[in-house]
């Protein structure tokens, strides 16, 4: 089965869509209509999702000082719980990562993608029973954004310059076109709340398929059925209690115990372990996140390319995904982007590790002595092994690696984005423009290789604006190329996110949007009894 | 005209002689006050010296200059350190320890949620752990160097020598993962009823008990010892005291400051210094909120804990000296 085939059936499986319409989109995607026909049999007696129950999740990232405002939304325990009580304009597409609807039923741009109107769906309610009006759309959005803002959102939605209701539309005005706008807008912080939540952003009222039964922040929260939800096609189960688990040992000493039918962040070190378990499934989607050696390119010696390709050459990847990852990975590319980003650019060769091109390079450079390489574990996990393991295949190209371990806290603000060579962590970004705009732009606060490339720059600009996804395509090419050539970025590995269900438990989606199903994980499951 | 000062040494001196003992317990309260006030400034400053301050931590790494300048200016953090701590320590003294920054919600509402759990748990550690092992080093005493003292010793050294976290995963495989008697997480919240509650906090009580005992069992057993070879309980044998009057009028008194002390130690841990039985057995206590709020140094929240902390640990200590001094004839009238 081809992506967007798997995922229609995936929909058929959970009911969201009906044979007509699976056979509709699957013959578009080029099925013949008899395989149509016969895997619509197939995806839709193969798991019929049951309802009722009490669901347990045992998540990692919860702390005290969690709210539920989802402006303030900065752990994945929060980031779950928008996801069961809230919803946004927007939802990114499991397998595609294309914008598809969700409270906004359609939209449209004008010919520079600098002014967007949103279609916003009728007959949806609120849990206090109100129904969602463009009203409580667009001081939601301007929540998110007007001048007090506290919003984590607030960089997403920097250039949005008018936020208005034209006879009941949603308009937006950007201060430079954006062809990626909806799915800015899926951003988790971004949920639609009743008077946008000025009066009380706690409240915890949403339009999602549960209801905020009990929060503690920092110890678990529960949630009921929302017997009004406006989709059927989501929250199979009664009740969903998410526990605060944030040692790595005791998610996994609950679930193969069965106490809990989820954890997150399970421990490549020791999936090997939790494997044997009988009752446990292990989940694993693909991830934007990224692990990186990152170079300042204006700093000595790192202002030199040929050092720099040097270093990249003598990065071998493959071992780093076997040995850092434990396997759950994908060797990068010295570009941020991988093929979960839609428009992924293809037939870029894949940079291996070579000891003699290193060398040759590392000579061309023309640089004495060892390199530095600060490190602590802070910046990802088992950052100061992979740095180890660097320093190793670095030698046998005749580069001398210098690792100097550094204190954890405080790691983001003296070492990140300060020092010239050091280890470090991106997420993903939902789209590629998000990703080079955050960190590759010249003028980017987080450009923490130092980056600066007016020509970049200027395609960036351009594709941003450009709604032919084909030439879009091409600069997103281009751009790459320029990162992985002449950038500062060592980029060995994307991380995948490792989850684990019990196997009782049924509806787990890979989402490459973000971890946990994208934090759909409970709206998606059903328990099998 | 008598000098105002030496007036009021003359009525302490006076004091003294008369109720020594309360005049102690407020030296000593007066003393703790002090030593809190201290401990609020070293805190403050502590926490201020780490690398970034609440806005940045806090929005981590989606933090925008206009969003960290919006909560700055909301909490007042662009004002200097000293008037900050001052309009702090304001609120204590009018016992208001204002509202966490990160949740808005007043800082005394959720530590006694917190502390609650904290004590509760400490509770049963201690009603379990504290008669056992004085229990243990009685025995460990009477069959000294023989078989059940080696047994004992052996064990609760064990105990103690493995870190905390690993008894923890011990008692969780096999209790709750293979023979699936126990409950885990071991999660507390509201509307939970007393036995659920109970089954909840067995592992980590059982944890506790392991971790403190062999401190307190070895000191029961060295002050007993110590006393009981002195030259003293020799004379009383001698003069025709009974064995059991001998240790109530000499032994006891003589051995049971040493004894307090430690077991005073070992309660102050049990309250604030469990965080990490906290994290592995999944229990809200106020360890895991401390860490939480030092993260993203939300100050209020851990200057109240902080000083919740020392506050126990100077209260259990002066616990201790006080039992030991009324224990103890010759501590109480120094000379």
């Amino acid at each position: 089965m081809t992506d967007p085939i798997k995922y229609f059936a995936s929909r058929v499986t959970a009911s969201e869509m009906n044979r007509r319409e699976f056979i509709g989109r699957s013959m578009a995607a080029g099925l013949t209509l008899a395989a149509a026909t016969s895997l619509y049999g197939k995806a839709a007696m193969a798991q019929e999702p049951k309802r009722g129950g009490h669901l347990k999740l045992g998540l990692q990232g919860g702390a005290s000082t969690d709210v539920i405002d989802p402006a303030k939304s900065s752990s994945q325990f929060t980031f779950a719980m928008n996801r069961n009580w809230g919803d946004t304009l927007v939802e990114s597409h499991p397998t595609s990562g294309l914008a598809v609807p969700s409270l906004a039923e359609s939209w449209e741009p004008n010919a520079d993608a600098s002014v967007w109107t949103f279609k916003i769906r009728k007959g949806v309610e609120f849990h206090d029973g109100s129904e969602l009006t463009i009203d409580d759309v667009v001081k939601t959005l301007n929540r998110h954004t007007d001048e007090k803002s506290e919003s984590g959102a607030l960089g997403v939605l920097g250039s949005i310059k008018g936020i208005e209701n034209k006879g009941g539309d949603l308009v937006l005005t950007l201060s430079e076109g954006n062809a990626d706008l909806p799915l800015l807008l899926s951003d988790y912080h971004l949920v639609i709340q009743p008077g946008g939540g000025y009066d009380n952003p706690n409240a915890g009222i949403g339009t999602g398929p549960f209801k905020i039964d009990n929060f503690e922040a920092g110890v678990r929260a529960t949630f009921v059925k929302n017997e009004n939800d406006w989709r059927t096609d989501r929250g199979f189960v009664d009740s969903v209690e998410m526990i605060v688990m944030n040692d790595a040992t005791a998610r996994m000493a609950a679930l193969s115990s069965g106490q809990v039918h989820f954890i997150n962040r399970v421990d490549p070190k020791t999936v090997g372990l939790l494997k044997r378990a009988p009752n446990v499934e292990i989940q694993t989607t693909s991830g934007r996140g990224h692990y990186v050696f990152i170079m300042h390119c204006n700093t000595a010696p790192f202002d030199n390319n040929d050092l720099r390709l040097a270093l990249k050459y003598a990065m071998d990847r493959e071992t780093m995904v076997e040995k850092i990852l434990g396997g759950y990975g994908k060797v990068g590319n010295d570009f941020p982007i991988n093929e979960t980003y839609a428009l992924f650019p293809e037939g870029i060769e894949q940079r291996s590790y070579d000891p003699d091109k290193a060398a040759f390079h590392f000579k061309k450079s023309g640089h004495e002595g060892s390199v530095l390489l600060r490190t602590s574990d802070v910046a990802f996990p088992g950052a100061v092994d992979a740095a180890v393991l660097y320093q190793e295949t670095a030698k046998k190209a005749g580069i001398d690696i210098e690792i100097k371990r550094e204190p954890g806290d405080g790691y983001w603000s003296n070492v990140w984005n300060v020092q010239p060579f050091s280890t470090s962590y991106w997420g993903g970004r939902p789209t590629q423009d998000q990703m080079y705009s955050t960190a590759y732009l010249s003028s980017a606060d987080w450009n923490d290789t130092r980056f600066f490339n007016t020509d970049f720059d200027k395609i960036l600009l351009e594709a941003r604006a450009e709604l032919d996804q084909a030439k879009r395509k091409e600069m997103y090419h281009d751009m790459a190329l320029m990162v992985r050539d002449t950038g500062g970025l060592i980029l060995p590995m994307f991380n995948d996110f490792v989850n684990a269900t019990t196997t009782n438990v049924s509806g787990f989606v890979d989402d490459i949007g973000n971890d946990m199903s994208n934090g759909y994980v409970a709206t998606r499951l059903w328990i099998n009894s | 005209m008598a000098n105002p000062l030496a007036r009021v040494r003359a009525t302490r001196h006076r004091l003294k002689e008369t109720h020594p003992l309360s005049v102690l317990i407020a030296e000593r309260l007066g003393l703790s006050l002090l030593l809190l006030w201290a401990v609020s400034i070293l805190i403050f400053a502590g926490v201020e010296a780490l690398p970034g301050d609440f806005a940045e931590t806090y929005l981590g790494q989606s933090a925008t200059p206009q969003a960290i300048a919006n909560i700055r200016a909301d909490l007042g953090l662009d004002r200097p350190i000293t008037t900050r701590y001052f309009e702090w320590l304001g609120g204590v003294v009018q016992g208001d320890f204002g509202n966490s920054w990160a949740s808005g919600a007043p800082v005394t509402e959720q530590i006694t949620k917190r502390l609650g759990n904290s004590l509760f748990l400490a509770f049963f550690a201690a009603a379990i752990s504290v008669p056992l092992a004085v229990g243990l080093g009685m025995v460990a005493v009477h069959y000294r160097n023989r078989i059940p003292d080696r047994v004992i010793n052996v064990l609760s050294l064990a105990a103690i020598s493995l870190p905390e976290f690993f008894i923890g995963y011990i008692l969780i495989v096999f209790f709750a993962v293979q023979m699936g008697v126990a409950t885990f997480p071991s999660t507390v919240y509201d509307n939970m009823s007393w036995s659920e509650r109970l089954a909840a906090i067995a592992l980590p009580t059982a944890t506790l008990v392991m971790v403190v005992l062999a401190h307190m069992m070895r000191m029961t057993r060295a002050a007993i010892i110590s006393v009981m070879s002195s030259a003293y309980m020799e004379t009383a044998e001698l003069k025709g005291l009974g064995a059991f009057k001998a240790i109530v009028k000499h032994a006891a008194p003589n051995a049971i400051a040493p004894i307090v002390n430690v077991v005073a130690l070992n309660l102050a841990y049990l309250v604030v210094g469990v965080v990490v039985v906290e994290v592995v057995f999944v229990y809200p206590g106020m360890g895991q909120y401390m860490v939480d709020a030092v993260t993203v140094r939300d100050m209020p929240v851990v200057q109240a804990c902080g000083l919740i902390f020392a506050a126990v640990y100077i209260l259990l200590n002066m616990v201790a000296d006080i039992v030991a001094i009324v224990a103890n004839p010759r501590l109480r009238h120094p000379r």
